[in-house]
């Protein structure tokens, strides 16, 4: 590989590389990974494991492929990244064919296809997480109650292989269901709301996160907690998950201003389901979300609105994954009207218009 | 007063500790110099000199040439031994005609009892400022005197003077406000009653204190040439950024400051008109930072324009190519040097030489399309945009989404996290945009001409059809008039032209 040195300032950088700004990501991640290996045992740690290498090895296999640098792809973090994030979303005692098939399908289908790093128009992970819900609808809903590690009920090394790798079933002791699913199926038996909700709904309990749910989207604190750190790292913007939580927040209080029997309010919303991984992890994934403030602003409400929609008139009891995609495939569009003002111009591109003379010093009235 | 501010902008690490507090101190003659007659934008000086002559400093070399342009004069007493081309300050070290004058060993002073500048009207001294040879001395060469006369017909009441120096490494604007502050003023002072302009502000970013306060201390009439602090962030130093941050208007695309009031000038122009009007010298000299991680003994150096690179190098203590990259300039918007065998001129404010912990960049990797660019561009441009469709030609999609509008500051490619080289994308790009307007001229050219000659041949032959006719005609009246009057007689003369 021939490489030249461009010519062109500027001729001093600033550090800032691309690895290091996975690694962040990645670290603002570990606090949620280590609560959901916690509390859901070691299958969880397998799960996790098994996704972030398979990543690796997939994302090996396709630049091997294209006869890119293998050392150079592997070290920008991204695959790491894309694995890990996969497995936060995946229910915690999945079958060893779940993560391996859903992270394949995330690298391969998801990011190489179109060229690989920057290329792709959708977010890896949370294509493959709709790929996997449609294809194994089973699986991906096959939820575990919290079984933390060293406590009694927790599986010991050779149960979390056995379930890991030979399909066990979950112990119906430990069988369990999320928040969303779990309130969602209360009112379509036609229980009222507050019902359904006081049986199951803490905002403390779902704050820290200690209830069944996928590996690491339970903590929604820590998870809020790693998204504070990547603003204060300057990693990510504050505009997307902003925008996204208090639109969530605001269509959650209307509705349920309008009737409380029906409709959930804000805490609910903001602290069940994939919310927080998304606000802070998934829609600022750089490559799939628009380029612009403005963008961004618009970016995360639509989130909002198309998560809102789906929780509460769609079929599925979460809508994560399904908005962002959606909005994925707007942000070309977005890009094309968003875009700042350029110097000396209008909105429109046109020259600014010269100052009327008369409001100039007396000086230059005179002038020609 | 109030200041505003710019949009997107970085903060390089500054590095100006190593020469911000060295005195300028004057570089000795070098045995030779080599005076490049081209120093500025615009149309090269005619030489008036050729191989054998004697030159007194300060005398004329070459003269300007065009409505754009500036004479260049000799920096010291000696023989010109030839004008040829040579090496220039360009990353491709393209050869521009250039003297080279062997130094003489006895050095007479280079200033000249002059008349009091501040008794000149306008016109006077804008003449001597084109005269002497100023151009803008922040490193866009432009002709201080042209500038000049575009704000005395806009009839301007601001003039800015630049003392942001917001490239890293460099600190000679910095040392000359220090050290000179005085002469700067005078030079203001002179500037703005060839403008006949009411006020002049003096702009300096906040990181340079003492150049600051010695200014501050100076200007006894703030009323009339006062001295402001603005926050330390690069692009502050360049024109429209600046002008933005004093008064608060973008100048409009296709116009200049001009037509806003305001004109800008580097205070080491003010101090290059300040020697000119009142010491008599032409400019043949400047204040250059020799600096960067290869240089062993850095300095601010009053240096003879034709000093070679190389020559300066020594002095500081640099042994022969002892460094990774070379540079003129600062490191933003400086440009690379192949080799150090090339002179310092008009506008080369520094040479830094970098060491190879400093130019250690990773390989460009794919844009994450983080949008760090965008958030930065003081142009409100698209960069990740452009890069992406200059890469694959879309050289008329990158002009729509503005690629013209580019400063080519380097911001972009300062923050870009994989190290994407866009202001190499944004040269080639705008190349490319220029060839296309000089082929589109060059075709409606010959498309106009065609058309000329299709109506010349045209009127060539309805002329010729006339002719013909009249001839038929008079040879029928003949004919009827004499009954057998023979056909030869008829006129043969015929109306071609030649093309």
């Amino acid at each position: 590989m021939i490489v030249i040195t461009p010519q062109a300032g500027p001729h001093v950088r600033n550090p800032g590389k691309v690895p290091s700004l996975m690694a962040k990501v990645v670290l603002a991640l570990v606090p949620a990974t280590l609560f959901g290996i916690y509390l859901f045992g070691l299958p969880a740690l397998n799960t996790v494991l098994l996704c972030v290498v398979s990543a690796l090895f997939f994302e090996g296999l396709c630049v091997r492929l294209v006869n890119k640098r293998l050392g150079l792809v592997l070290a920008d973090g991204s695959a790491v990244l894309t694995g890990l994030l996969l497995a936060l979303t995946l229910p915690p005692w999945a079958p060893w064919w779940i993560a391996v098939g859903g992270t394949g399908f995330a690298i391969v289908v998801g990011k190489q296809v179109y060229g690989g790093l920057g290329q792709n128009p959708f977010n890896p992970a949370m294509l493959a997480r709709v790929a996997l819900l449609l294809a194994f609808p089973l699986q991906m809903t096959t939820w575990v109650a919290p079984a933390p590690l060293f406590s009694p009920a927790a599986p010991d090394f050779a149960q979390s292989l056995t379930i890991t790798f030979n399909g066990a079933a979950v112990p119906d002791s430990l069988s369990g269901a999320t928040l969303l699913g779990q309130v969602k199926t209360d009112l379509d038996r036609g229980l009222a709301l507050p019902q359904a909700l006081g049986a199951h709904f803490s905002p403390l309990g779902q704050g820290i996160g200690y209830a069944a749910g996928s590996l690491g989207e339970t903590s929604t604190l820590l998870l809020l907690l790693g998204g504070l750190y990547l603003l204060w790292q300057n990693i990510i913007n504050w505009h997307t998950p902003v925008s996204f939580l208090a639109t969530l927040a605001l269509l959650a209080w209307v509705f349920q201003q309008l009737d409380p029997t029906s409709y959930a309010g804000p805490l609910y919303h903001l602290s069940s389901g994939a919310v927080m991984l998304a606000a802070f992890f998934i829609l600022t994934d750089p490559v799939t979300s628009p380029a612009t403030r403005a963008g961004q602003l618009l970016f995360g409400a639509g989130c909002a609105l198309l998560v809102y929609i789906i929780r509460t008139w769609g079929g599925y009891p979460e809508g994560v994954a399904f908005a962002v995609l959606l909005m994925n495939a707007l942000t070309p569009l977005v890009d094309h009207y968003f875009k700042p003002r350029q110097y000396g111009r209008t909105r429109r591109g046109k020259p600014l218009p010269l100052p009327p003379l008369e409001k100039m010093a007396p000086s230059r009235r005179g002038r020609p | 007063m109030k200041l505003f501010t710019f949009r997107g902008g970085v903060h390089p690490s500054e590095r100006k500790e190593r020469t911000r507090d060295l005195p300028i101190e004057p570089m000795p003659l070098p045995r030779r110099l080599y005076v490049p007659l081209q120093q500025h934008i615009g149309e090269p000086a005619v030489p008036r000199v050729s191989a054998g002559d004697r030159v007194q400093p300060g005398q004329l070399l070459g003269e300007g040439a065009g409505r754009i342009s500036a004479p260049v004069h000799a920096p010291a007493h000696g023989r010109v031994l030839e004008v040829r081309d040579f090496a220039s300050p360009h990353p491709a070290a393209l050869p521009v005609a250039t003297a080279v004058i062997e130094v003489a060993d006895q050095q007479p002073s280079v200033c000249r009892a002059v008349e009091d500048p501040f008794r000149l009207d306008g016109d006077t001294l804008a003449r001597r400022i084109r005269e002497a040879g100023i151009v803008g001395m922040g490193g866009a060469t432009f002709p201080a005197a042209v500038k000049l006369g575009m704000a005395r017909r806009d009839r301007v009441e601001t003039l800015i003077i630049n003392g942001g120096e917001c490239e890293p490494y460099l600190t000679c604007d910095d040392r000359l406000m220090r050290e000179r502050g005085e002469e700067i003023l005078q030079g203001i002072e002179l500037m703005l009653r060839c403008l006949d302009a009411e006020r002049a502000v003096i702009v300096v970013e906040d990181n340079k204190d003492a150049a600051l306060a010695n200014l501050r201390a100076l200007c006894t009439e703030p009323d009339r040439i006062r001295t402001v602090s603005v926050p330390t962030r690069y692009p502050q130093g360049s024109q429209k950024q600046m002008i933005q941050s004093v008064t608060g208007r973008e100048v409009p695309a296709g116009s200049h400051s001009t037509e806003l009031g305001v004109v800008m000038h580097n205070v080491a122009t003010a101090f290059a008109v300040f020697e000119a009007l009142v010491r008599g010298k032409p400019l043949t000299s400047r204040i250059v930072t020799v600096g960067g991680g290869a240089v062993p003994r850095p300095a601010n150096l009053e240096v003879p324009l034709g000093t070679l690179v190389s020559d300066l190098l020594r002095y500081c203590g640099v042994e022969e190519d002892d460094y990774e990259r070379l540079l003129v300039g600062g490191p933003m918007m400086g440009q690379w040097l192949p080799h150090a065998q090339v002179p310092v001129v008009k506008g080369s404010s520094g040479i830094i030489a970098l060491s190879e912990a400093e130019t250690r960049v990773s390989l460009p990797q794919p844009c994450i399309r983080c949008s760090r660019c965008v958030e930065v561009c003081p142009a409100g441009l698209l960069p990740l945009e452009l890069a992406k469709r200059i890469r694959k030609e879309d050289i008329d999609g990158a002009g729509s989404l503005g690629l013209k509008d580019c400063i080519a500051c380097g911001s972009c490619a300062y923050v870009c996290p994989s190290k994407i080289p866009l202001v190499q994308y944004f040269h080639y790009g705008k190349g490319q945009l220029q060839a296309r307007a000089v082929q589109a001229r060059k075709l409606e050219r010959t498309a106009e001409l065609a058309a000329s000659k299709e109506r010349r041949v045209e009127e060539m032959e309805k002329a010729k059809a006339e002719q013909a006719a009249r001839r038929k005609a008079e040879a029928a009246a003949k004919k009827a008039a004499a009954g057998t009057a023979p056909a030869e007689n008829a006129p043969k003369s015929c109306a071609i032209e030649g093309d």
